[in-house]
């Protein structure tokens, strides 16, 4: 009989947003709560193949997640997939978690039609950004700028 | 951003003892597989042992092995042990007051673009570049 895979990748639900908020070290801890339910009620319900949330399971716990969606035309970009959140629980890295999170993400997305997968870091986010890098993601056609608004 | 050739003798070196940490290799070794020269990769090594990433195996047989983490050392950590990746300003001498704020000004866009170069450098791990290198060659030997 084959074993069954300890990981399992799937669509995020409702009963997982504490252990999601809990592993998103990126940001305030106050504000997460809101930020996650108003992401989960846009992302996660699963019915929309361009919107995508979902969080990997080990063992009846949340370990991960990865969030992302298909974007068009912003600033003339042909359509394509936006990874804008994903974190693996300290504990559990090491593990292939975030390459299976990201190989699913990446599967759905085609899915979904797109071609071109993309996402934006915090450059001091070293983790996260080698991760990118290790999946073979470089530097694209579109620089972000930024400034203080006065 | 241009490379000193010690910062790229020392990738050469790296990444071909990093491939296989097991493998023992001369600086002769290496030397003849990229065509550089001994004299300065000898040099090179040394100051790879010196920090750690690379050990020195004596006794016959003998040679350098990788002694870093290829999932966490960068080409950042190699480069940085030759030299400090900061553009210049080839700034005349007597320079008068009215070109200041322009010096000022590019220096804070060279600032800009040196931290660009380090943040994607210090982010593209040996594993990384090794599994990339290793898909080019693939790829180039399909393509023959």
């Amino acid at each position: 009989m084959a074993m069954k895979d300890p990981i399992q990748i799937r669509n995020a639900v409702p009963t997982d947003l504490d252990a999601i908020i809990e592993i998103d070290d990126v940001g305030p801890k106050e504000e997460k709560p809101a930020y996650w339910r108003g992401i989960f009620a846009h992302y996660g319900s699963g019915e929309k193949k361009d919107r995508i949330f979902l969080a990997a399971e080990a063992g009846g716990e949340i370990v991960g997640f990865i969030a992302g969606e298909v974007r068009a035309w912003e600033f003339g970009s042909a359509p394509c997939g936006w990874v804008f959140a994903m974190a693996v629980s300290p504990r559990m890295r090491g593990l292939g978690i975030a390459k299976r999170m990201f190989d699913e993400i990446c599967r759905r997305l085609k899915g979904a039609g797109v071609t071109t997968v993309r996402t934006m870091v915090n450059r001091n986010n070293k983790v996260t950004l080698s991760f990118f890098r290790s999946q073979g993601l470089r530097t694209g056609r579109y620089l972000e700028l930024e400034r203080e608004i006065d | 951003m241009k490379l000193n050739k010690g910062s790229l003798f020392a990738l050469f070196a790296v990444l071909e003892l990093a491939g296989n940490a097991d493998r023992q290799l001369s600086t002769t070794d290496i030397a003849e597989k990229y065509g550089i020269s001994t004299h300065h990769l000898a040099k090179v090594m040394r100051n790879l042992v010196h920090s750690g990433m690379v050990q020195a195996v004596r006794g016959v047989g003998g040679g350098y092995r990788f002694a870093g983490n290829v999932h966490r050392t960068t080409l950042l950590d190699v480069i940085q042990l030759f030299e400090k990746l900061e553009s210049e300003l080839d700034m005349p001498n007597h320079g008068t007051p009215a070109g200041e704020p322009i010096v000022a000004e590019l220096r804070s866009i060279t600032e800009e673009i040196d931290d660009l170069t380090k943040a994607i450098l210090d982010t593209i791990t040996l594993e990384t570049a090794l599994k990339s290198t290793r898909l080019r060659c693939e790829a180039a030997t399909i393509g023959k």
